[in-house]
């Protein structure tokens, strides 16, 4: 592996009154695919600039492969950014953009040329090269933003919410084409981002940041199904929350007095006193719908009945939006598997029933 | 369609800087470049002969074989290359300050505040200042530094100080603007890269910046070269700029041919300057141009 080992250890950033990061520990593997993910003002771009060296922490300390990197500025560390606007250089050419690490290190330009032509195959970039920025579209000079940060060979690249200026397609082609330039070269990559999809698609693991602190570190599966917290279940995806109290617990299976729908099923591995207060969450896809009451289920399905308060077609699934009886919403998603000859059966102000196992519900923490 | 309605719409809004600039600019020039080969009038007019007397007069020699007129141009070009590059000096960290600056309204408010008084009185307060009994030799008296007055007018230094004083504006503005419009995420970009701190100024900053620099030489150089008031006042009376003489030969003489051929001279140079700045930028662009082959692929 060419890449770094990266060790944050207890990382504080105030700006002013501002407390930006709040005492944040993480380890990032060598030639790991890492995102840092969650809403903007969570803290991720400033620990990602505190590695790159842009920023110094109040407290704590940062190690590249055990080596103290917090007394080294920017240009001395083994690491190189992709910033989110791309930071080309306005007046110089593409090929002088990717070759500007190698220039100051008045590497000889035969040795450029051959160095820069390899990265702009890297990054299907080959004939652009005496193209100025502004001649570029949004993609391409992305492009060269990542050709450039990755010329001078670093253990570590940095992407500072690269993709968020580019229209979806783009978006996703791109990050497609990093994931295989990460396979490619296997350097460590730590990935800023806001967006849950681009983290989830890509990453090796996932840091999910909010107000200044790391809440959950896990593979994408990981944080998908089994959030940490309310805030990670509710960020990474869509859910529906269920409060209630323990009544019943039998082996896995615990029932849960719920405020508003009664009695609710759900599997847990872990432990959970009988009486005490949880959250539970139930994701909408794992939701199935219909129009007639499902018959013969396993008692351990749950069971509701409501009234389709909104629709939403999209195309491979339908999203619905369902008023139980009880008068509490609920999100479902309906993926449409074979071909619809009158449109969904599924509509606006139809009564339907929800069921769904209780193994796809989920505790998610103690209230 | 549309796209001929817009373009008879341009030409009718600027119609009218056409015209002013055909009448006050174009035509003063075509007067002052066709009198230049003319042949110059006892009574101080000029006689539709064509002549190229003014001209040689340029390069005329002294019998001790001294080129008044060269030795002038020679050291108008000294001062004025040592004004610009003095004001372009002050100017810049002010104007990156200025950029830099969150509310810089009153800021650029007090950079244009001379305006408002005339020039001359401007020039008038310097002497006033550096004068014999002007505010600094008092200051420098009742500190007891000094015992007599000191004479800080009438040389090349006080000239080049409000030359700089004058010119300080017309710096400050272009470099502000177009500082203030520089990404300075580029600086960041540029050290992330291996760039020291020194090495993004000069790599990074500066060439994104040469457009408002080569507005503020241009916008300061050309004035001072031409610049007759500040030398006329401040300067030693034996030293002439090419100013003074252009108005000498104008007010004194009546040489109308001889003046204007010194200021076709100026043209001359300041846009010749310009021409050859601006191919060798063109050339320096082409020589980056670089070609990876084919069957490198």
């Amino acid at each position: 592996m060419k890449g770094s080992e990266v060790r944050v250890e207890n990382a504080d950033k105030k700006f002013g009154d501002f407390h930006a990061l709040k005492s944040v520990s993480l380890t990032i593997k060598k030639g790991e695919f890492f995102s840092l993910l969650g809403p903007s003002g969570c803290g991720k771009t400033t620990l990602l600039r505190i590695i790159a060296g842009f920023e110094e922490p109040t407290a704590g300390m940062v190690y590249l492969d055990d080596v103290d990197v917090i007394p080294l500025p920017a240009d001395k560390r083994h690491t190189n950014t992709v910033f989110q606007n791309y930071a080309l250089f306005p007046h110089l050419s593409v090929f002088e953009n990717i070759a500007f690490p190698l220039r100051l290190k008045k590497v000889p330009f035969e040795q450029i040329k051959e160095k820069v032509t390899r990265y702009l195959q890297l990054v299907h970039l080959v004939g652009q090269e005496n193209k100025k920025p502004n001649q570029l579209s949004g993609g391409q000079k992305q492009r060269v933003a990542i050709a450039r940060a990755l010329i001078n060979e670093p253990s570590v690249l940095l992407l500072d919410e690269p993709l968020s200026a580019l229209d979806a397609k783009l978006r996703h082609q791109l990050l497609m084409d990093l994931d295989l330039i990460h396979d490619e070269i296997g350097i460590t990559f730590i990935y800023v981002t806001h967006d849950q999809s681009e983290a989830l698609s890509v990453s090796d693991r996932i840091a999910v940041m909010n107000e200044g602190r790391v809440l959950q570190i896990g593979t994408p599966f990981e944080i998908y199904e089994a959030p940490a917290d309310t805030f990670v279940a509710k960020f990474i995806g869509e859910t529906n929350i269920l409060d209630g109290i323990i009544t019943a617990h039998n082996g896995r299976f615990y029932t849960i007095e719920t405020d508003q729908l009664g009695p609710i099923m759900v599997t847990s591995d872990r432990k959970f006193e009988v009486g005490k207060k949880v959250r539970h969450a139930i994701r909408p896809e794992k939701i199935d719908i219909t129009k007639e009451k499902p018959e013969g289920l396993p008692d351990d399905f749950n069971i509701l009945h409501g009234k389709v308060s909104e629709s939403i077609y999209s195309g491979f699934q339908s999203q619905f939006y369902v008023a139980t009886d009880q008068k509490l919403p609920f999100k479902v998603y309906q993926q449409h598997e074979s071909y619809l000859e009158r449109g969904p059966a599924i509509r606006w102000q139809d009564e339907v029933f929800l069921n769904w196992d209780a193994d796809d519900g989920y505790i998610v923490e103690l209230i | 369609m549309s796209g001929n309605t817009d373009s008879r719409v341009g030409t009718t809004y600027s119609l009218p800087l056409t015209l002013w600039i055909s009448l006050f600019f174009v035509v003063p020039m075509a007067i002052v470049f066709l009198y230049s080969f003319l042949t110059r009038d006892v009574g101080g007019g000029v006689r539709w002969e064509f002549n190229l007397d003014a001209y040689a007069a340029i390069f005329k020699q002294t019998s001790s074989g001294q080129f008044i007129y060269l030795d002038i141009l020679w050291y108008t070009l000294w001062m004025a290359v040592a004004a610009t590059v003095l004001t372009i000096l002050v100017a810049l960290p002010c104007a990156y300050y200025i950029a830099r600056t969150k509310n810089n309204t009153l800021l650029l408010f007090l950079v244009i505040i001379p305006f408002w008084v005339n020039f001359m009185i401007r020039i008038y307060a310097w002497v006033a200042i550096l004068g014999q009994s002007g505010i600094l030799n008092e200051g420098l008296m009742a500190l007891g530094l000094i015992k007599e007055p000191v004479q800080f007018l009438f040389n090349d230094y006080a000239v080049l100080l409000v030359l700089v004083y004058t010119n300080l504006p017309f710096a400050i503005l272009p470099l502000f603007t177009t500082i203030e419009k520089f990404d300075f995420g580029l600086l960041e970009a540029a050290r992330d890269l291996g760039a020291t701190h020194m090495g993004s100024l000069r790599k990074v900053m500066l060439p994104n910046i040469q457009g408002g620099i080569i507005t503020a030489v241009l916008f300061t150089f050309i004035p001072i070269f031409g610049t007759f008031a500040v030398p006329d006042v401040m300067g030693d009376s034996n030293t002439y700029m090419l100013g003074q003489l252009i108005t000498s030969k104008l007010k004194m003489t009546g040489d109308y041919p001889g003046a204007s051929s010194l200021s076709v001279l100026i043209l001359i140079l300041t846009a010749g300057g310009l021409i050859l700045y601006t191919a060798f930028q063109r050339k320096q662009e082409k020589d980056k141009m670089v070609t990876i082959a084919e069957d490198a692929l």
